[in-house]
């Protein structure tokens, strides 16, 4: 398959790529890893007539923490978040979902920051930020916002991003010793949209109870979704089998999955409590926690 | 464990060497040459235009746009080959006639309606876009169950105004009703074997080019059958034979695909006889996956009778045959059903019958051999499942069951009741070899265990048993073309050569295992003989590579070439040698002097004589050619055992093991046949688990690229465990089968097999592929609520 024609514009500056994106509006589009927008392109059902390659700005490829949040750069890939030893150290939740996303030749290029900015219905890293409780930074003509990521994803494929604007960074809190987290996906095959997606955070206090809880769930309706009232449940808690039982139902309940080829709507809503409930489990684990009852 | 094998291999000096492959370094470092490499002089490309409805009637095609679109050279509709002729092309068999661009109707979702000839792909792209054409919505039929009721016809250019293609059947129908009757036990159910693609991952493609002024048509084709597609383009064209060039290169794949002739192929050579100009058209991944052939799409009903204690009565399969919107299936001329007939499979039953019809729907047409020997993977899958059914219903173990059940060695060659003669096999051996490899008692042991634990394993077999090789003459045809296939072997005068036929790899390995046959029947270094396929002004004619007939056909074509390049060459020895021929014998790959020790002469050497020293009297040189019509087709067959977990939470099947023991009889390249085998498996496990080209009710193809239909990696592939038993064809120069599509043929079964085993205590007792997780659940959650509906209906009653 071919694209429509379009214009290419390499930006060296992030003020050059704003310039840009102001001049073009809504025609044109940014080109970061260019891993969900290049095949929309070659099956036409994206036509941009400018692109915007905002990977010649240096220094945006950056991971690095600061004062307590991780901060990952627009040009930040998943392969870095993949292999970065203090990620897997520290964001458990972070980790799993960067070592799942698509396919490794996808996670060369593709980045966090254009995954949450195409805000795929089935995309990955929306589920993380909410279960996170990330925040985007975004700058424009009028200056620079940050965004906490509940606000930032509106619809499929609509972001708080607007026209002239482009999503510099994505910040998720630095988890401290007692917070561990967990990504679960089903997906027919490695590369494919999930069929049902789930991320969970959760950080135990000094008595064994949850302190927070970031549960949201992912190919559930027109984007990554947080389980309110999953969180409400956990919050404050004692874990055990009741609970995570009662916190996943509460994920079954929300889920508004479409049918398509992956599954119908009452797999995929069954299939939304089952990766619940072991994203929890998950978690616990490695919070160390013993058997649960 | 006593395993039949090839003769040690330092006894032969070409077969059975695991010999690298000598395509293997141009494929590796990108130096193939692929039709889409073609470039020639003022070349122009074509894109084409595709009906989003499933069946609509066209009012009028406006290309008046497309027209005035940059580099645009011109726009071929319906109409305009309907007056030259070609709007309509004769079907792969020549029973139905299928149109080239859509005319007067659409008759299914993204069927050709238009051509756009531009200076570049993307130009005709942009202009394919812009080719206005007024469609009006008819009602669509897009399941044969429905089309046989008749309320519509979908093709009303047809004489017979009904969707029913024909009906096919073979076998003893009263005799088999009767014994079903008469069968203390039985099964009928319903198994489906889904429509699915053999998605080559170089899609087909074509440069035509009628330029030159030779008043010559060459066209580089992706083409598994180069001859047989000349002489058709010649049949439907005019153009005399001699005229036309068909030059199939390297192709990346072809899985029966690249047999058919496409529109896409007509349109470019219309287009390239009328612009004087070469014209190139290469599928995109969506072309492919909803134009060309497509596979299967069987909807079939298995009865099979037994005594109570197991010995099996009688086996009848009734079939719906879903063909799409024209009777494009590539099967034999004699044969509309192919080979189902195989469908008694392994089993020695007392009488069969089977029954077919075909209908037309508002699908892409097709039905072609996806590596798979016409129809064979179908018969093979409903007996492997419905076996499994009958042990399953009988209580036994399913093992044991097709032990009591096979044909047993002594009764080769084997009259199946519905018409084939097995030349040769070894069933109670494969399948013993592989339940001892696999540790079947151990693993039947682990499965109680977790049973009782609440966890649900499975063990799946299948003992398929393949007809491939077509064929004999007096069988065989495809438009009236015998199926037969040929060699020529030129032997340089160093002692190289050259082996040319009719097949046409397509990854297969020709290059190395033809030059291995050649080696081994003439002495000479296989390194050193050069294979050439694909170019019908230099090849043999044959019937091409498809239906696993390269090595039980050409390959016999090319032995017996050799064989008499030998004779010929025995003369030269006997000249050379100052030795009566009578006196020459052919030893340790030698001509000697019987009774005078030392007295020999290579074969190189003898090369060299037959051009620098002739016998006096007769022809110099050292070639032959020879064309082989095959007395019987060859039967491979084999035992393949999977071992599966299943996550009842979320359906999810781990495949943990898989054996296959295939016995293909003679092997020429170990190494080939065993990478053959580990690709059709991994074809198998996909269309077992993942792989499907479903259409919902309008009609809509659901699987157009591969986001939707989904090729396995190296990821979800499990590890694949093969071994072999060699039972020689009897009849085969060299005892060769054919391996090709044994995996892709037997493992389907295999899979379904053990999740059902392993779901079986929940009283499933099948569930149609592909065994997707969301299906796997369902079929587990139905079956927990059909178990506890009787109780909960006990419940209200003592309530």
């Amino acid at each position: 398959m071919f694209p429509a024609a379009f214009d290419y514009l390499p930006a060296h500056s992030v003020d050059e790529a704003l310039a840009a994106l102001l001049k073009h509006g809504a025609d044109a589009r940014i080109l970061a890893g260019g891993q969900s927008l290049i095949p929309a392109m070659r099956f036409r059902l994206a036509r941009p007539t400018v692109l915007v390659d905002i990977n010649p700005i240096a220094g945006l490829a950056y991971l690095r923490e600061e004062n307590g949040a991780l901060l990952m750069g627009a040009g930040a890939r998943d392969f870095a978040v993949e292999v970065a030893p203090f990620i897997k150290e520290r964001y458990h939740l972070i980790f799993d979902a960067a070592a799942v996303v698509a396919d490794p030749i996808v996670r060369q290029s593709g980045t966090i920051v254009g995954s949450l900015c195409h805000n795929d219905p089935a995309g990955d890293w929306g589920v993380v930020a909410l279960a996170a409780r990330a925040e985007v930074v975004v700058r424009g003509n009028a200056g620079t916002r940050v965004v906490p990521i509940d606000d930032f994803l509106i619809d499929s494929f609509t972001t708080a991003v607007g026209e002239g604007e482009m999503a510099l960074e994505a910040r998720f809190p630095t988890p401290n010793e007692r917070t561990s987290g967990s990504y679960q996906k089903i997906e027919r095959k490695v590369g494919d949209f999930a069929t049902a997606a789930a991320g969970v955070q959760l950080t135990l206090s000094a008595d064994g109870t949850i302190a927070a809880a970031g549960v949201a769930i992912g190919a559930a309706g027109p984007t990554a979704k947080r389980v309110v009232e999953a969180e409400k449940i956990l919050l404050g808690a004692r874990p055990s089998i009741a609970v995570l039982r009662a916190a996943a139902a509460e994920a079954k309940e929300i889920s508004d999955p479409i049918a398509d080829t992956r599954g119908d709507i009452e797999f995929k809503r069954e299939m939304a409590g089952v990766l619940v409930y072991r994203g929890l489990l998950a978690t616990l684990k490695r919070l160390q926690q013993g058997e649960l009852h | 464990m006593a395993m039949t094998t090839d003769p040690p291999v330092q006894e032969r000096h070409a077969i059975g060497q695991s010999l690298k492959r000598k395509e293997d370094p141009r494929f590796i470092r990108g130096a193939g040459r692929y039709v889409d490499d073609i470039v020639l002089p003022g070349m122009l490309y074509m894109a084409l235009v595709h009906s989003p409805y499933p069946h609509a009637r066209i009012n009028g095609i406006d290309k008046t746009a497309a027209l005035a679109m940059p580099g645009v050279k011109a726009v071929i509709t319906g109409e305009d080959l309907v007056n030259a002729g070609l709007g309509w092309i004769p079907t792969f068999h020549g029973y139905d006639k299928q149109m080239v661009l859509a005319v007067g109707k659409a008759v299914y979702q993204y069927q050709e309606v238009a051509g756009v000839i531009a200076t570049s792909r993307e130009a005709a792209l942009d202009a394919a876009e812009v080719v206005d054409v007024d469609y009006e919505p008819l009602e669509v039929i897009a399941d044969p169950f429905v089309s046989m009721r008749d309320t519509l016809i979908i093709r009303d250019d047809r004489e017979n105004k009904t969707n029913h293609i024909y009906h096919w059947e073979v076998g003893d129908r009263d005799k088999t009703d009767a014994a079903l009757a008469a069968s203390e036990v039985q099964i009928d159910e319903r198994i489906e074997f889904q429509r699915v693609h053999p998605a080559p991952l170089e899609p087909c493609g074509i440069v035509a080019d009628m330029s030159g002024g030779t008043g010559r048509l060459t066209m580089y084709l992706t083409s598994q059958a180069p001859h047989a597609h000349r002489t058709v383009v010649s049949m439907v064209t005019g153009i005399p034979e001699d005229k036309i060039r068909i030059v199939s290169p390297d192709i990346g794949g072809g899985f029966g695909n690249k047999v058919p002739v496409y529109p896409g192929y007509v349109v470019a050579t219309a287009a390239s006889v009328i612009l004087g100009v070469p014209v190139k058209w290469i599928e995109t991944r969506t072309e492919n996956l909803t134009c060309s052939g497509f596979a299967r799409d069987y909807h079939m009903r298995v009865q099979i009778g037994a005594t109570a204690a197991g010995n099996i009565t009688a086996l009848k399969v009734t079939t719906v045959a879903d063909h799409g919107a024209f009777d494009a299936v590539a099967d034999p001329s004699k044969y509309p059903a192919g080979l189902f007939g195989i469908v008694t499979g392994s089993y020695d039953f007392p009488t069969a019958f089977t029954e077919l019809d075909a209908y037309f729907t508002n699908k892409a047409p097709g039905g072609v051999a996806y590596r798979c020997s016409f129809r064979v993977t179908e018969a093979s899958y409903a007996i492997e499942r419905g076996m499994d059914m009958l042990a399953q219903r009988l209580g036994m173990d399913a093992a044991e069951f097709r032990l009591l059940n096979f044909v047993k060695k002594v009764q080769f060659p084997y009259p199946s009741p519905l018409g084939f003669v097995y030349d040769s096999g070894d069933y109670h051996l494969t399948l013993r070899n592989a339940l001892d490899k696999i540790g079947y008692k151990e693993l039947r042991a682990e499965q109680a265990e977790k049973r009782a634990r609440g966890e649900y394993m499975g063990i799946g077999i299948s003992t398929f048993t393949e007809a491939v090789g077509a064929g004999p003459s007096k069988l065989f045809d495809i438009m009236g073309i015998k199926m037969f296939d040929s060699a020529e072997i030129r032997i340089h005068p160093t002692g190289s050569g050259i082996v040319r036929t009719g097949a046409r790899h397509q990854g297969q390995g020709h290059e190395t295992t033809w030059a291995q046959i050649v080696a081994e029947e003439l002495g000479l270094d296989p390194q050193n003989i050069l294979v050439e396929e694909g170019d019908t002004d230099t090849a043999p004619y044959g019937l091409g590579t498809y239906a696993s007939r390269s090595t039980p056909v050409a390959g016999g074509a090319i032995a017996l070439a050799a064989r008499k390049v030998r004779e010929k060459a025995k003369k030269i020895a006997a000249h050379v040698l100052e030795a009566s021929e009578d006196d020459i014998e052919w030893e340790d790959y030698k001509f000697k002097v019987t009774g005078v020790p030392g007295k020999s002469i290579t074969m190189k050497e003898v090369a060299f004589a037959a051009y620098t020293n002739p016998t006096p009297g007769s022809e110099p040189g050292l070639e032959a050619t020879f064309y082989y019509d095959p007395p019987n087709m060859t039967f491979p067959h084999g035992a393949y055992i999977a071992v599966v977990d299943v996550d009842a939470e979320t359906g999810y099947t781990k495949v943990r093991r898989f054996l296959a023991i295939d016995d293909c009889g003679t092997i020429i390249n170990p190494m080939i046949v065993e990478g053959q085998i580990h690709g059709g498996l991994t074809e198998g496990f996909a269309i077992a688990f993942m792989q499907e080209i479903r259409f919902d009710a309008a009609g809509n193809n659901l699987n157009t690229n591969f986001t939707e239909y989904l090729i396995p990696t190296s990821l979800e592939t499990p590890h694949w465990e093969t071994d072999k038993t060699v039972t020689p064809s009897p009849h085969h120069p060299i005892g060769a089968k054919g391996v090709g599509e044994s995996p892709n043929v037997g493992s389907p079964a295999a899979f379904v097999n053990a999740v059902v085993d392993a779901l079986a205590p929940l009283g499933v007792k099948h569930i149609e592929m592909p065994l997707t997780r969301a299906k796997v659940w369902h079929a587990i959650k139905d079956a927990r609520a059909a178990a506890s509906a009787p109780l909960a209906q006990n419940g209200a009653t003592h309530a």
